[in-house]
């Protein structure tokens, strides 16, 4: 921090009028994000609140970081500034599950877990898996856009929201979409904030299509001992009837790979599907194991000092020549890996290095392999050192300038995390 | 238009790909919402995105508004003409690009039909979801501008849920590459911002999409019900007991005449009929339809009929199908109407409508996508007696009003453009059209694609009636509208 007042300071008390006294407070190191402590965190009771404190802050130059659970900070470049956190925490009510129109509308604060619970009790869920389900928020999930091992059947989570309320730094508490499932009146504003990093407002509230709990579920696992294997089953069950709901290609070492099937439905059905995906596996065989397996993705975002996660999309027939990827780059003592790959192409990795600069050598060389397929890497949590030494979220392409245009209509002040999205937006 | 442009134009997409003689001109006066004419100063048919990029360039230097075109079926005047301007037809850019079968992805130029990518892909055991009725004709251009939906959609979603990436141009000229073959490209989602944003933002000249593999089996079953509200508690009780059908469609009694009269499907002769389609594993589906039967019936059904084989079913959805058009059977006029509301709202909604039409002395009749409470109802009236097309007009925008009021959208599938450009306010602040507006300065600041359309106030010299007309490819059996 330097040594001229913070802009916080000049603003505190602007701010205690907004949302009262008691609502917001000096940072403490739980609030440090990427090295950087914050001057205070600030939590409205309300989203017309919210967008108040936008406003305010957009015209007095406090930079704003959105909080739901914290459980993802680590996702994006180091941002330029950090002042002040604004937190969703009180912002957690489940405002309606319309259970007859399998829809729900629900604050931006709200836990996961806490939305799947008021869910259940009419048998219905949100069709997504995201990470830390009791910490993270809605709010969170839609601004990272976070992607589980239910997408390859149920879509994305942009898929399953079909409106949100947004505060815009201007001070507009605005609304997109709608509660209904099929609405194309006006613009997509609801894809657009939905993996915008909270660089263009606040989602203060979201409207979900939700899906029934499904009677019974079981997982298939088979082992593998070549990449070239792995691709070859994936490509056969994708391009079977089979009705599965996860798809998963486990890799630790480049002859130790797993993949998993999972099925829901009514038992019957359950019966019916392991015997059609014996004969799609042909020379497999699967056997059953526990729902466990689909944790793996979570499992890699264990914290270490000297790792990194990274996000790596590529085409699904692709798949081994990921792991291939990553295995010829990450090579043992120096640099250890595990890949967790859903049947869509998009992958998580973890690798754990010895040092960091071998960490940084292997992220770049994967990277430009996968660059060279039309595949993507996100590095979504690493050491602060290598955010200095690498963009985060690639080489942007053509598109960077539009998105900039965006940005700079929505958020002309760059109040919203400056500096962390995309083409350091 | 000034003679040294046209020749310019001229040198860049050859006699073929340039329209202006007056009468040929006339061809693109409106779209598939027959009553708004404009005449274009000029029609454009580049082969290629470098014709379409150098036509765009010319535009912008000349500040030339454009509208874009794919086949014209849009129900909402979407691709109406701007005066002044251009159309740019994507027609000729025909082409299926790749099939890449293992990682179901294809990738087309704009000017192909949403058949032909299905019709690409049908032997290989796959299809591309999105069905809307006209999509042996509607170009997937059209579809991406209008994220354009279907029967079963409830299910499947609609357009914006298989569109990987698009090349585009904008309006300054230049070639943007949005989203890619891969999924989540970093950075904004710009191709969902981009589909359904009706031709405002760009044209698009490449499409990457996702097709889906065929279900193993599927069944549909026939319910007659006595009354809509009866059929709509059905839908209630089967999405209740946790099952997702691929459709489920209703259709009252002056629809299901219509129907009969047009293409004799064979419905059971009743108040309201329930469509529901299952598709999944042979066996699930079985084990799921032995529960649908019994719950319509618990509901007040009748009769139920299983189309069992596949041109039963097909002759049944044709009968869905052809129900918009067929209303013109039975009445000298009538005006479509696209409004959604939540489902369980549809028995209220229903009675209310039912009210209005009372009031109003006109019949309307309802065929609507049940699952997703998408109703399409249809205003029937005599334009030859005076003063009902003003009053048919007022309904539908009453019934529309009761949609919003109920929580639901103004048009779930056939977009805003000109027709429901002043019905925006009623749906959204003037900081949510705000908002909207800011995201079309952000792609075309120059206010040149399609710039009358979608906001209310863009453009006061083009009035209302809405009322509908068959389009030429209508009455040539080309399309059918639902």
């Amino acid at each position: 921090m330097n040594e001229r007042q913070h802009p916080i300071e000049s603003a505190w008390t602007d701010l205690e009028a907004i949302v009262g006294r008691e609502y917001i407070w000096p940072a403490t190191l739980g609030d440090v994000i990427d090295e950087m402590l914050p001057g205070g965190v600030i939590a409205p009771g309300t989203a017309q609140e919210v967008a108040q404190v936008l406003q305010y802050c957009s015209s007095a130059g406090v930079a704003i970081t959105p909080r739901g659970g914290g459980t993802k900070l680590g996702l994006g470049n180091r941002p330029q500034k950090v002042e002040l956190v604004l937190s969703t925490e009180r912002l957690n009510v489940v405002i309606e599950h319309a259970w007859g129109d399998m829809t729900a509308t629900v604050e931006a604060g709200c836990t996961i877990d806490k939305l799947q619970h008021t869910l259940e009790k009419h048998g219905q869920r949100l069709a997504a898996d995201p990470l830390w389900p009791e910490k993270a928020t809605v709010g969170g999930l839609l601004a990272t856009a976070d992607t589980g091992t239910l997408r390859i059947r149920y879509g994305a989570v942009r898929d399953l929201v079909l409106g949100v309320e947004v505060a815009l730094p201007d001070g507009n508490l605005i609304k997109a979409g709608g509660k209904v499932v099929k609405n194309v009146a006006g613009y997509d504003l609801t894809r657009l904030v939905i993996g915008s990093l909270g660089t263009l407002g606040v989602i203060t509230r979201a409207v979900f299509r939700l899906h029934p709990i499904p009677v019974a579920t079981a997982t298939y696992s088979t082992s593998l001992s070549r990449t070239t294997e792995a691709t070859k089953l994936v490509l056969a069950i994708l391009n079977s009837q089979l009705i599965y709901t996860g798809l998963q290609v486990r890799a630790d070492r480049t002859d130790h790979i797993v993949v998993d099937v999972r099925f829901e439905g009514i038992p019957e059905s359950l019966q019916d599907a392991y015997g059609k995906l014996s004969k799609v596996a042909g020379s497999y065989t699967f056997a059953e194991s526990s729902g466990d397996v689909w944790k793996a993705r979570r499992e890699l975002f264990a914290k270490t000092d000297n790792s990194a996660i990274c996000k790596c999309s590529v085409l699904p027939a692709q798949i081994g020549l990921l792991c291939d990827a990553i295995f010829r780059q990450a090579q043992p003592p120096e640099v250890t890996t595990t890949l967790v790959a859903q049947g869509t192409g998009v992958a998580e990795v973890r690798l754990d290095a010895v040092r960091v600069p071998s960490l940084l050598e292997v992220l770049n060389g994967v990277r430009s392999e996968l660059n060279r397929l039309d595949g993507t890497l996100v590095v979504q949590q690493c050491p602060v050192s290598i955010k200095e030494a690498l963009d985060v979220w690639g080489t942007s392409k053509d598109a960077l300038p539009l998105m900039q245009q965006i940005k700079g209509k929505f958020d002309p002040a760059r109040t919203l995390n400056p500096g962390r999205f995309v083409g350091a937006i | 238009m000034d003679s040294q442009l046209v020749s310019e134009f001229h040198s860049i997409v050859g006699d073929v790909g340039l329209v202006t003689a007056r009468e040929e001109l006339r061809t693109y006066e409106c779209d598939g919402l027959t009553l708004f004419r404009v005449v274009p100063e000029l029609v454009l048919l580049p082969s290629s995105a470098e014709e379409m990029q150098a036509i765009v360039k010319i535009c912008h230097r000349e500040r030339i508004p454009f509208v874009a075109r794919g086949s014209g079926t849009g129900l909402s005047g979407g691709a109406l003409p701007v005066k002044g301007g251009v159309v740019i037809g994507v027609s000729r850019m025909n082409h299926i690009l790749e099939v890449d079968v293992p990682n179901a992805r294809v990738v087309v130029e704009p000017g192909v039909t949403n058949s032909a990518i299905t019709a690409a892909v049908s032997a290989h055991g796959y299809f591309y979801a999105p069905d809307p009725s006209s999509q042996v004709v509607c170009t997937i251009a059209g579809n991406v501008a209008e994220n354009s939906g279907g029967a079963h959609c409830f299910k499947y979603g609609v357009t914006t849920t298989y569109i990987l990436g698009l090349e585009v141009i904008l309006s300054d000229g230049s070639l943007v590459r949005l989203g890619g073959k891969t999924m989540d490209s970093p950075g904004y989602d710009l191709v969902g911002a981009f589909v359904g944003s009706e031709g405002t933002f760009g044209i698009v000249t490449k499409i990457t999409l996702r097709i889906i593999k065929k279900p193993e089996c599927t069944q549909t079953l026939m319910a007659a019900f006595n009354s809509s509200s009866e059929a709509g508690a059905a839908v209630s009780n089967i999405i209740a007991t946790g099952m997702f059908p691929a459709a489920m469609e209703i259709m009252d009694r002056l629809a299901l005449q219509a129907a009969e009269a047009a293409v004799h499907p064979n419905y059971p002769n009743c108040p309201a009929l329930l469509l529901v389609e299952l598709d999944g594993s042979a066996r699930e589906v079985e084990l799921l339809m032995e529960k649908v039967g019994p719950i319509c019936t618990s509901c007040g059904a009748w009769e139920l009929r299983l189309a069992k084989s596949e041109a039963e079913r097909i002759a049944v959805w044709k009968g869905r199908k052809a129900a918009f058009a067929a209303v013109g059977r039975i009445s000298p006029n009538y005006l479509v109407q696209d409004g959604v509301i939540p489902r369980t709202a549809l028995p209220r909604i229903l009675g209310e409508i039912d009210r209005l039409s009372a009031e109003a002395g006109l019949r309307v009749a309802n065929v609507f996508h049940a699952g997703d409470g998408n109703l399409h109802p249809l205003v029937l009236y005599d334009r030859r007696i005076a003063g009902q097309e003003q009053q048919a007009m007022t309904l539908a925008e009453d019934i529309l009003r009761l949609c919003v009021e109920a929580g639901g959208s103004i048009t779930g599938e056939h977009g805003i453009g000109e027709e429901k450009k002043h019905f925006m306010p009623v749906m959204f602040s003037p900081a949510d059209l705000d908002a909207m507006q800011r995201l079309r300065e952000a792609f075309d600041p120059y206010d040149l694609c399609n710039p009358t359309k979608m906001f209310p106030g863009t453009d006061a010299k083009l009035q209302r009636p809405i009322a509908y007309e068959p389009h030429p490819i209508e009455k040539a059996g080309l399309a059918q509208r639902y």
